[in-house]
């Protein structure tokens, strides 16, 4: 009964979807206040059915409704309960509805908080939200839908991907999503202010919050799956240049540049149909990632639905509303007029830049992630895009965007001197080389790129350290009272050079040895011994284990002991390995049990990993200074504005 | 379906595994060329993985005559071309230069080219042109509104 109860959910979410695209934009057309104020409550009552229709798709999951195909498929009574939540969205029909559910909130909160937007300009927002909300629901409905039932319910399910069946992984979709949707809003912004006609600062102010918002969804997103992969895939890879994680990404590099552009447009009045631009392909490379991930058309790790119909149907999708988007944009961006004059050394000549090189490794990403497809269909030639091409074409322009970070930050508004920024940033700098040079001396000139990345990142960690010291008037009591803005750029930028640190120490200094070990054995691996004391068999929940004891020491001393482990899930008849793995500040020891081999023993893999854990680090530290910058009052308007209207609302007689 | 869901299960990258201890080379500098040339070769029925990192059976067999061929006296390129005859360019995780495969080189400086001159086109423009009046009195007051809290 509840599933056709979130069926018939999903049908009113269409069908108000619809009502909140039409009568509001009639409204816009005819002018009538009414019909424009029916958007708001619109987007509330879909954010509303859309959130019954995924609650009775999450109790299907949670009590284990096998008279449910999708739960049949992708759920067994066996599994953690965390994971049949996730087991939720672990699937192509149920993260459909995730997507559909978290466009809905976007729009109920532009709703609620969108208090202080022109009553005309919120219609038009939410009218395009709601165009969106239609679009996938019918998608859902027509080539999806999560509750089909089964004729003859077996009595129990074929599981979860073992693989996903991590917590890092039960909450990397639903921030990625988070992310892909959260753009929709600046897309939806960009929309009704062409359709408008006017792009003024207080426009840019309203965008900028949503799109920080997506941006630290999917930092978060991005950087859980990276994590995941690091210590579930068994050798310590944490970025692999896959079509989907170039999938998220791009929407990252492209939202990184929209964020930056918003602040020229806001405080400047210039920029402004780059903006634009952007917030349109912001929300395209995340309905592209979509179609990536949904159509399988490019072989990937996490193509999990792989059916041509439903690709197509998301290619028109994606072809709708970026070719309407752009369409509009070709017809109107001409008519927005740039105020703000600035200087050739200047904070806004700064941002252009970091625009340039933003879009140019996005358009790299994009380029790499979609030649595979364009030369089987058009030059008939089957080959790969993988990591060396990225490295090679990628890295580059990311750490030429890097050296001119720090200068660029300190930079002034309109007129900046150059010379002085450079006098300013020398000791950032200084240490910068010192470090690289260290690192050099240290990885014994194994890496030269490892010690200019290391350089690198440091400048860049040190120079947001410069900024904030400088941004303070060298007074450091003064640090504390600095606007939460500056705050949040020093730890967004700070969190960069981090992470640019952690990849690079790592990808030059990784310790490696691969051997057979006999239980009692003793490896040793740079300053430290490992010995393999015993490996014994287990069960958990829903597995089967083979669970080492390991011994970390360095000299006499015990650091660690370490269970790596195989795992076999039987149900769905696949095998996962369990790295063993000790995080510290300056490095993680990473063990993993191998297969038995013939003659006894068992082949053993250890890593010694320098500053691992920097690079999520650094993704924490980006996500935060979003959020810390998100809470700067002065974004806060639109709440802000409501605070000081007149109680709204008359009472119900 | 599911036929489907099992080819795709096989299809995963299954985890751990990758270079066995047997197949390591005594001769640690030939070792390291080996694990180079397998990092930048993809494994053939995996999705997106080196033959360094996969653990499927023709990830070991390539890895194995990687190795065979450069204790056999091969160049690095030799052993490439090698597994490239047999395999076809698929196994490439760095494209080759050939043909519209430029493009693919190209496009990345091309774009920084033509992204960096509209760019600078732009900053020019606006350090040239002459400051504006800024915003509208009807824009300053509504702005001016707005900033209060």
């Amino acid at each position: 009964m509840t599933a056709e109860l979130g069926h018939f959910a999903l049908i009113l979410a269409l069908i108000v979807a619809a009502l909140q695209t039409l009568i509001p934009a009639v409204g816009w057309a005819k002018r009538w206040e009414g019909w424009m104020g029916f958007a708001g409550p619109a987007a509330l009552a879909q954010f509303l059915v859309t959130g019954l229709s995924f609650m009775a798709l999450l109790r299907a999951f949670m009590t284990s409704d096998f008279s449910l195909a999708l739960v049949v498929e992708n759920s067994h009574s066996a599994k953690p309960m965390l994971y049949k939540i996730a087991g939720t969205w672990g699937n192509h029909e149920g993260s459909m509805l995730l997507w559909l559910l978290i466009l809905a909130l976007f729009g109920a909160a532009a709703a609620v908080f969108g208090g202080g937007l022109p009553l005309r300009l919120k219609a038009l927002v939410l009218s395009v939200q709601g165009s969106i909300g239609l679009a996938f629901a019918a998608f859902i409905l027509f080539t999806s839908n999560p509750f089909t039932r089964l004729a003859n319910p077996p009595f129990d399910g074929g599981d979860l991907n073992p693989l996903l069946q991590d917590p890092g992984l039960a909450f990397h979709p639903p921030f990625l999503y988070l992310g892909y949707v959260g753009l929709s809003m600046a897309f939806s912004f960009a929309i009704a202010a062409l359709i408008e006609g006017k792009v003024d600062a207080a426009w840019a102010r309203w965008v900028r919050p949503w799109t920080l918002a997506a941006w630290i969804f999917l930092t978060i997103g991005i950087a859980l799956g990276s994590w995941w992969a690091y210590y579930e895939l068994g050798w310590g890879g944490f970025w692999f240049w896959d079509p989907v994680e170039n999938a998220s990404f791009m929407p990252w590099l492209i939202a990184g540049a929209l964020l930056h552009s918003a602040i020229v447009a806001e405080k400047r009045e210039a920029l402004k149909s780059w903006t634009i631009l952007l917030a349109i392909l912001a929300f395209g490379f995340s309905l592209l990632g979509t179609f990536i991930v949904r159509s399988g058309v490019i072989t990937s790790v996490h193509a999990f639905a792989s059916d041509p119909t439903r690709g197509v149907a998301i290619l028109v999708l994606l072809a709708f509303f970026v070719g309407g988007g752009l369409t509009l944009y070709a017809a109107r961006a001409g008519s927005m007029q740039a105020k703000g004059v600035f200087g050739l050394v200047s904070r806004e000549s700064a941002l252009v830049v970091n625009n340039v090189l933003l879009a140019v490794s996005c358009f790299i990403v994009f380029l790499g992630t979609l030649w595979p497809l364009f030369a089987e269909i058009v030059l008939g030639r089957t080959l790969s895009v993988g990591a060396p091409f990225f490295n090679a074409a990628f890295v580059p322009i990311f750490l030429a965007l890097a050296v001119i970070l720090p200068l660029g930050s300190i930079l002034a508004w309109k007129r900046g001197n150059l010379s002085r920024a450079g006098k300013d940033m020398a000791p950032a700098l200084i240490l910068g080389v010192a470090l690289g040079g260290l690192a050099f001396a240290m990885l014994t000139g194994r890496s030269a790129l490892g010690a200019l990345g290391v350089a690198i990142g440091a400048f860049v960690l040190f120079g947001a350290l410069t900024d904030l010291w400088l941004r303070a008037g060298r007074t450091p009591r003064r640090l504390l009272r600095l606007p939460r803005a500056d705050w949040g750029r020093g730890l967004a930028h700070g969190g960069l050079g981090v992470t640019i640190l952690g990849i690079a120490v790592l990808s030059a200094g990784t310790l490696e040895d691969i051997r057979v070990m006999q239980e009692g054995e003793v490896m040793e691996i740079g300053a430290y011994e490992v010995t393999l004391a015993s490996v014994s068999e287990g069960q958990g929940p829903n597995y089967l284990t083979t669970m080492a004891d390991m011994e970390l020491r360095r000299g006499d001393r015990l650091v660690a002991t370490l269970h790596p482990e195989k795992r076999f899930y039987p149900v769905a008849g696949m095998p996962t390995t369990e790295a063993g793995i000790d995080s510290g500040l300056f490095r993680d020891v990473y063990l993993v049990l191998g297969d038995p081999q013939e003659g006894g023993g068992w082949a053993v893999r250890a890593y010694v990993k320098p500053f691992a854990g920097w690079i999520w680090g650094g993704a924490i530290l980006m996500a935060l200074g979003g959020l810390v910058s998100l809470t700067d009052r002065r974004l806060r308007i639109a709440a802000g504005a409501r605070r000081t209207a007149p109680p709204a609302g008359v009472p119900a007689e | 379906m599911r036929r489907l869901a099992l080819i795709l299960l096989l299809l995963l990258p299954l985890p751990a595994a990758a270079v066995q201890p047997d197949e390591v080379l005594a001769d640690p500098v030939l070792e390291a060329r080996a694990r180079d040339i397998s990092a930048g070769l993809r494994c053939p029925v995996c999705r997106n993985e080196s033959i360094d990192e996969s653990n499927a059976d023709i990830a070991r067999t390539l890895r194995l005559i990687v190795r065979e061929r450069l204790v056999a006296g091969d160049s690095d390129e030799e052993v490439v071309d090698f597994v490239t005859d047999r395999f076809g360019e698929y196994v490439l995780l760095r494209p080759d230069t050939s043909g519209a495969n430029l493009v693919l080189w190209i496009g990345g400086p091309a774009m920084l080219l033509l992204a960096g001159g509209i760019g600078l086109a732009t900053i020019r423009r606006r350090a040239s042109a002459t400051e504006e009046e800024g915003l509208s009195a009807e824009e300053e007051a509504r702005l001016a509104e707005l900033l209060k809290e």
